[in-house]
């Protein structure tokens, strides 16, 4: 029965292909529209991490001005000092942390001719490799030795190690960054989380770095450190004066893997900070923040307020396409009111007429659908070419959404005939009958 | 006027067709009307002028690499070279490019001390050449001289004594009259005082979205930073020949540092302004699919009941009824549809427009818009429906004499 109701459907569609059309089209553009948008958003709020996402914690300490939050929610600061993050490092208190700060440095590679050229730098502790699993092509990270000696070693994303040493293994050989040599301990094949997670404050969906150094050679001034630098209180003159400031530019992660041990964790910062405020600083009530991935993610709101109000504008839009629909499957559905009266008076139940007509609907729904993953894909490359690399790697369509958008329309065109098959089920065929 | 009354039951009749109508009809006056007034919004925001002579500037950022280099020395080289140029009006080093998103900001006071609030404002590092190379205008005080202008080591955190003004942050710091701005003095890092010898008439700074960014102050320093901008401003028509032509002077005068990021202001102004822009064309070309969608609903249910009615209109026609009144019934019964779906919809836009400003911080809705948006859909209804209207007024009277 079920492929005579398809061809009967198939008939329907062709004979009134105008209708048919504009049906598809609006279920098309309001499908699209909204899987759009969804996409958009979908990967802004992706887990950039998902296997690991929950024992990864970003740890913020409220260090800011008595007088005034860090941020009007109340909230503390985003990123710590460097006193702060350097004590919270020689604590050891989790099982794994790691300190970071954006910095940048010139590579000058050997050779005649190869010019000197910018790189952006990480500039993280010996944790950071295996907190984040980072995949390594050669090598590996440096270990706690290599923080602690402040030796120059370095690993390189596999961009640069084809750009400076022709992509071969480079383990072992150096370097020049910044004036000075660094040995190549590991070469990273292509890492770019997004969101970017372990640094929301220099850009949530910026590029990862193409270097990697110890942090502890940000003091020694052997990398430039950069990013967003944030003071309440001025730091003084020097920069051995900024260290010891109340400036806050560094990003800190633990590794806690349970409950437990995040509770011990928030614990130990709290006696720190009540020591702090022994001396004087950490002057404001007690306010320190150990969220998970998606938890800071989401206190952080990376998914753009433009996006957001996109999307909840693409569902209504996807509501008027489907008023459409619904107003002129009726518009069809009625008009046959002579062939429903004849077929129910030649013995068709309603049950099969209810069949035959939610199937017609169906079908303009899976055309809708398939029409609207088009609409969706070329809206991605239009917002892709509105946004350039602003919405990099924000536009892809993937298996979840392509089946995501199918289904959406099937049941909503389903929904959206629901009440045109009651109407015309509930022909009466006597009255139909008496006019033919 | 009898008629009405007429139209008005007949419509009852067949009132989900009508309701589905008038819900569209709402619902599209609601996403039109709030889209309009975010794409107005984003358009204003990005006609504000910066203050600068954009069409004629372009910016660079200069990257010293080497480990003995005299950065003293190597500046005054490079903007001696640089305005030595032919074809360039004038050039400065600078610390922080206006309505980029890069910058630094301090705050400023009228009162010294911890206790009293201050006036967020974008600082940038200029000598005196700030002035001529940005195109700005002095509405006020003077320009730095050359002695004024100090160096500023990295990691330096004092401030010198002089400083000029945007007009908007001297009627921040002085609102009964910013113009007694000068000479006055204003305190930086609470009690480090500076005093204000001019004021230009406008200087953007550079964060787009924030809502200080017309106060900005220029500050008399030449840095000595491992990283710094040069700013240069070339004679009309001109700028295009001179990029690459200064790229090439820069980076062959001296192999220690990086030239990179030769980028002109007006792309500048694109970049800062992308979101903006792509914003307000997916908008705009939602109000158009979305009208578009609604006018073809239009047409699909009018001509649905005039196929249903062909017999009742055969019988008007042949009672005696004119063209002009059956394409007039029509037209009529879409203005009642019309104003059911507008009068849902001004509430719809309306409540829209609080969801936004209670969660966006948008700003509320300019009636005038609502208007527009309701006159609008009227237009678009009464098109949409002049040709099923017309194809009705068609239908011969003898219609009424078949029996289908």
């Amino acid at each position: 029965m079920f492929s005579y109701y398809l061809r009967l459907a198939w008939i329907s569609i062709i004979k009134h292909w105008g209708l048919s059309l504009v049906m598809v089209t609006a279920i098309g553009l309001g499908i699209g529209a909204s899987m759009t948008t969804v996409t958009v958003n979908y990967l802004m709020s992706a887990n950039p991490i998902p296997h690991k996402s929950k024992v990864l914690y970003n740890v913020q300490l409220d260090s800011w001005d008595v007088n005034e939050p860090a941020n009007d929610d109340g909230s503390p600061p985003t990123q710590l000092t460097y006193r702060d993050a350097t004590y919270l490092m020689s604590a050891k208190k989790a099982f794994r942390q790691n300190v970071q700060a954006q910095a940048n440095s010139v590579i000058e590679p050997e050779g005649d001719g190869a010019l000197p050229f910018m790189v952006s730098a990480r500039a993280n502790s010996a944790d950071f490799f295996t907190m984040f699993d980072l995949p390594f092509i050669y090598g590996s990270g440096w270990d706690q030795s290599a923080d602690d000696n402040k030796e120059q070693v370095v690993v390189l994303s596999n961009d640069i190690n084809q750009r400076v040493f022709g992509g071969e293994d480079s383990v072992g050989k150096s370097i020049k960054i910044g004036g000075n040599y660094f040995k190549v301990v590991g070469v990273i094949d292509y890492w770019n989380p997004t969101p970017r997670f372990y640094d929301i404050s220099t850009g949530a969906f910026n590029d990862s770095e193409e270097i990697f150094v110890p942090f502890s050679l940000i003091a020694e001034e052997k990398v430039n450190r950069s990013g967003n630098t944030n003071c309440w209180k001025s730091p003084g003159d020097g920069f051995q004066a900024f260290l010891n400031s109340e400036c806050v530019w560094l990003q800190f992660w633990v590794e806690l893997p349970n409950e437990q041990a995040r509770e011990e964790y928030m614990s130990f910062l709290s006696a720190y900070v009540e020591e702090q405020k022994a001396l004087g600083r950490f002057e404001r009530p007690l306010n320190n923040r150990l969220n998970n991935v998606m938890e800071w993610l989401e206190q952080q709101q990376i998914v753009s307020d433009d996006a957001v109000m996109m999307m909840t504008m693409s569902f209504m839009f996807l509501v008027v396409c489907l008023l459409n629909t619904v107003g002129l499957l009726l518009a069809k559905f009625l008009g046959k009111a002579p062939e429903i009266g004849l077929r129910q008076a030649l013995g068709a139940s309603r049950r099969t007429l209810f069949a035959q007509y939610i199937i017609e609907s169906g079908c303009i729904g899976i055309a809708g659908g398939i029409l609207g993953l088009g609409f969706a894909w070329l809206g991605l490359q239009g917002i892709e070419s509105l946004y350039g690399d602003m919405l990099k790697g924000l536009t892809g369509l993937d298996t979840t959404m392509i089946v995501s958008a199918i289904v959406l329309a099937i049941i909503t065109s389903i929904l959206a005939g629901l009440y045109p098959t009651w109407r015309a089920c509930n022909v009466q065929p006597s009255q139909q009958l008496k006019s033919q | 006027m009898q008629e009405l009354g007429l139209i008005f039951r007949a419509l009852l009749r067949n009132k989900v067709g009508a309701l589905l109508i008038s819900l569209q009809i709402a619902l599209t006056l609601t996403i039109m009307v709030n889209a309009i007034f975010m794409m107005q919004e984003r358009s204003t925001q990005m006609q504000r002028p910066s203050g600068l002579d954009e069409a004629n500037l372009f910016h660079l950022n200069n990257t010293i690499f080497a480990q003995e280099y005299n950065q003293q020395v190597n500046l005054e080289d490079d903007l001696a070279l640089l305005r030595q140029t032919d074809g360039v009006v004038d050039a400065i080093q600078i610390n922080a490019i206006p309505i980029s998103g890069g910058g630094w900001s301090m705050g400023l006071k009228t009162e010294p001390g911890v206790d009293t609030s201050s006036t967020g404002v974008a600082v940038y590092m200029v000598d005196d050449h700030a002035i001529n190379t940005l195109g700005l205008e002095l509405i006020a005080g003077e320009n730095f001289s050359p002695t004024d202008i100090e160096w500023r080591p990295s990691g330096k955190s004092t401030w010198p004594a002089k400083t000029i003004i945007s007009q908007a942050m001297a009627e921040a710091l002085f609102p009964d009259d910013w113009q007694s701005a000068i000479g006055k003095t204003a305190y930086i890092n609470n009690d480090e005082p500076m005093q204000i010898t001019g004021i230009v008439k406008s200087l953007q700074a550079p964060w787009n979205g924030w809502d200080g960014v017309e106060r900005s102050m220029l500050v008399p320093y030449k840095m000595e930073s491992s990283g710094s901008r040069f700013m240069i401003r070339t004679e009309p028509g001109r700028r295009d020949e001179l990029m690459p032509i200064i790229e090439k002077a820069l980076s062959e005068s001296n192999k220690g540092r990086i030239i990179r990021r030769v980028t002109t202001m007006d792309e500048t102004r694109e970049r800062s302004y992308r979101g903006h822009n792509a914003v307000n064309k997916i908008l705009s070309s939602v109000i158009i699919v979305l009208t578009l969608i609604t006018g073809f609903g239009i047409v699909g249910l009018a001509m649905f009941s005039i196929n249903r009615r062909t017999k009742q209109i055969g019988t008007r026609r042949a009672l005696g009824a004119t063209q002009w009144q059956i394409m007039s019934f029509f037209m009529i019964e879409n203005l009642m549809i019309s104003s059911f779906g507008v009068i849902l919809g001004v509430a719809g836009a309306i409540g829209l427009n609080i969801w936004l400003v209670n969660t966006f911080a948008l700003s509320p809705i300019n009636m005038n818009l609502v208007l527009f948006g309701v006159i609008a859909l009227y237009i678009v209804g009464q098109i949409a429906v002049l040709y099923p209207a017309r194809k009705a007024a068609l239908i011969s009277p003898a219609t009424a004499t078949r029996t289908a």
